[in-house]
């Protein structure tokens, strides 16, 4: 097991640094939206927990692996769901339809 | 590795697509413009992912994967169709999702490996499970009190922050200790459970005014919970995508400390409700002056320009469609009306904008705190919905009061003032508010959505 830790603190603190100035752009209005949707992307633990039930290693592997795929599964859909839900309703001012 | 090569290379691309693509999908988020061209980017980025990730090579039984990926979904879907007032609670519950996911994974990575773990793969495992699973229990406790399960209001007692950072500190010993001897397999029970119970004594103490912070914070562990997983697994994207979660949560809970005017450690364990009594006897012997339906109409007929100051109570009243009625009817009057909303008012970042958006308002006219306190002195009414901390200008010129130095939306410098409350009764952390007793200020006494219901009566009466 290689583990090529400075490599992962350098991408981490990289990203940490994106993460803030994208973020910071972010309005105030959309912060709810927001947190869905990291929320949403944060389920992308779910393929470590793919990987982890399919190689079958050990039983409590596989059950934990499951329960850990049905809760990020569930993140990921509903997150999604309810962001691009909050999104639809924002509109400008201007004319629409009734 | 035996497996053909071509087939890594393709998982390492997609992954590689991924984490560009979540990258773009939070930057298009920032403007109500291209926000949902960000959420089919996170979207597609996540397909990758996934995508990629089942055709890794180690994957030999796809049975098991299949059947939770069906069973998420049909638990994912009715989680996204909640309805918008439900929306804090379900944000909560999310994120103890997300960290039930990280904990199980770390739980089974240790017990896969040990005894041979290596120091620093033990030591961000400690910091994975002990994220995870506070994370876990904490956003629970927050579902269960947003949801109404629990009770809202903070329970404390003494010593209490006492015996919280003592669990805490015996659960990070713990990890130390197993970070010097990962043989001690007998230990990891105790670096799994005992934040699990620090998660729901951390909840305990906290009231509803704070859960915005408290949201924000867990949303953040949660993020860092995912990044050092990635350490573990040894999987950038995961690494990427949890700075960037970690990160926004971070912005979001500086954001809200900043608005209540207080530090991290002073929500975690200062337990505001603790000065009700102090605070609720303190009351003092005046009475506001108060107005019908009919004479708020009237004035708000004849105003130029209107500032509408929602908070909580509107969402507890359910009043934002009653709310839009208000502003259509003085829209069409050729009044002004725009929205001022306060960082910290409601029970998560953004809700009143959920709120109102989904009422039909358009965004441009939801303004927040920094944007509207300068047209505050030239409007003629200030028209507060269920707000009242966030108001207070005790914040601004009274240096005895709790809230002292907490910016606040400034209300009091309009030319008339008008509050919707259903009694006098000291808000949220039993502050009493001495905007309600201006002279330019009027009371309105009753429940949100009725009594805007009957404003909008009023004005309809009046112009047919």
């Amino acid at each position: 097991m290689k583990l090529d830790l400075l490599t992962s603190l350098y991408v981490f603190m990289l990203a940490a640094f994106i993460g803030f100035e994208v973020i910071r752009r972010v309005s105030p209005l959309l912060h709810t939206p927001l947190m869905s949707l990291t929320n949403a992307l944060d389920a992308i633990a779910v393929i470590g927990a793919i990987i982890l039930v399919g190689e079958r290693k050990s039983a409590l592997s596989t059950v934990l692996g499951t329960i850990a795929i049905v809760a990020a599964t569930s993140n990921l859909v509903g997150g999604f769901l309810i962001t691009d839900r909050m999104l639809k309703m924002f509109r400008p001012s201007g004319p629409k339809k009734p | 590795m035996t497996a053909a090569p071509g087939r890594e290379q393709l998982i390492e691309v997609a992954y590689l697509a991924a984490t560009a693509l979540f990258i773009l999908s939070l930057k298009w988020l920032g403007s109500p413009a291209t926000a949902r061209r960000g959420v089919r980017c996170g979207e597609l980025g996540m397909l990758l992912a996934v995508g990629g990730t089942l055709l890794h090579h180690g994957i030999v039984d796809y049975k098991w994967i299949a059947a939770a990926l069906a069973l998420g979904v049909i638990i994912g879907t009715p989680l996204g169709r909640v309805q918008m007032t439900a929306v804090p609670q379900r944000t909560a519950l999310s994120h103890a999702f997300g960290a039930l996911c990280v904990t199980l994974v770390g739980t089974a990575e240790f017990y896969l490996r040990a005894p041979d773990v290596p120091r620093f793969m033990m030591a961000v495992l400690a910091l994975e499970v002990i994220l995870g699973s506070l994370t876990f229990t904490g956003s629970l406790m927050a579902a269960g009190k947003l949801q109404e399960i629990l009770p809202q209001r903070p329970i404390t007692y003494r010593g209490q922050n006492v015996v919280n950072l003592a669990l805490l500190a015996v659960a990070l010993g713990a990890a130390a200790y197993l970070v010097h001897r990962p043989g001690q397999t007998q230990l990891f029970p105790a670096v799994v459970g005992i934040p699990l119970l620090f998660g729901v004594l951390m909840i305990i103490p906290i009231g509803g005014a704070d859960m915005p912070t408290v949201i924000s914070l867990l949303n953040s562990y949660a993020g860092l919970a995912a990044a050092a997983m990635g350490f573990v697994l040894d999987s950038k994207l995961l690494i990427i995508a949890g700075a960037l979660d970690g990160a926004s949560g971070f912005i979001l809970s500086v954001n809200m400390s900043k608005a209540m005017n207080r530090s991290f450690s002073n929500v975690l364990f200062g337990a505001f409700g603790q000065e009700q009594p102090a605070g609720a006897s303190a009351q003092p012997e005046r009475s506001g002056r108060s107005a019908t339906p009919e004479e708020a109409a009237t004035i708000l007929a004849a105003a130029s320009r209107v500032v509408i100051v929602p908070g909580y109570g509107m969402a507890v009243a359910q009043a934002q469609h009653k709310v839009r009625e208000l502003y259509d009817a003085l829209t069409k009057r050729g009044v002004e009306v725009k929205f001022g909303i306060h960082p910290v008012a409601g029970r998560m970042p953004g809700h009143m904008n959920v709120l109102l958006a989904e009422a039909d308002i358009p965004y441009d006219k939801l303004l927040d705190m920094d944007e509207i306190n300068g047209d505050l002195p030239q409007t003629d009414v200030a028209l507060v919905i269920g707000a009242n901390d966030v108001t207070n200008p005790a914040a601004r010129n009274d240096a005895s009061s709790p809230i002292y130095g907490m910016p606040i939306l400034d209300v009091d410098r309009a030319r008339t003032v008008m509050v919707i409350k259903r009694s006098m009764a000291a808000g949220f952390a039993g502050i009493a508010n001495p905007l309600y007793y201006l002279d330019k200020t009027l009371m309105l006494f009753g429940d949100a959505r009725s009594f805007v219901g009957a404003i909008v009566r009023e004005l309809a009466g009046a112009q047919g």
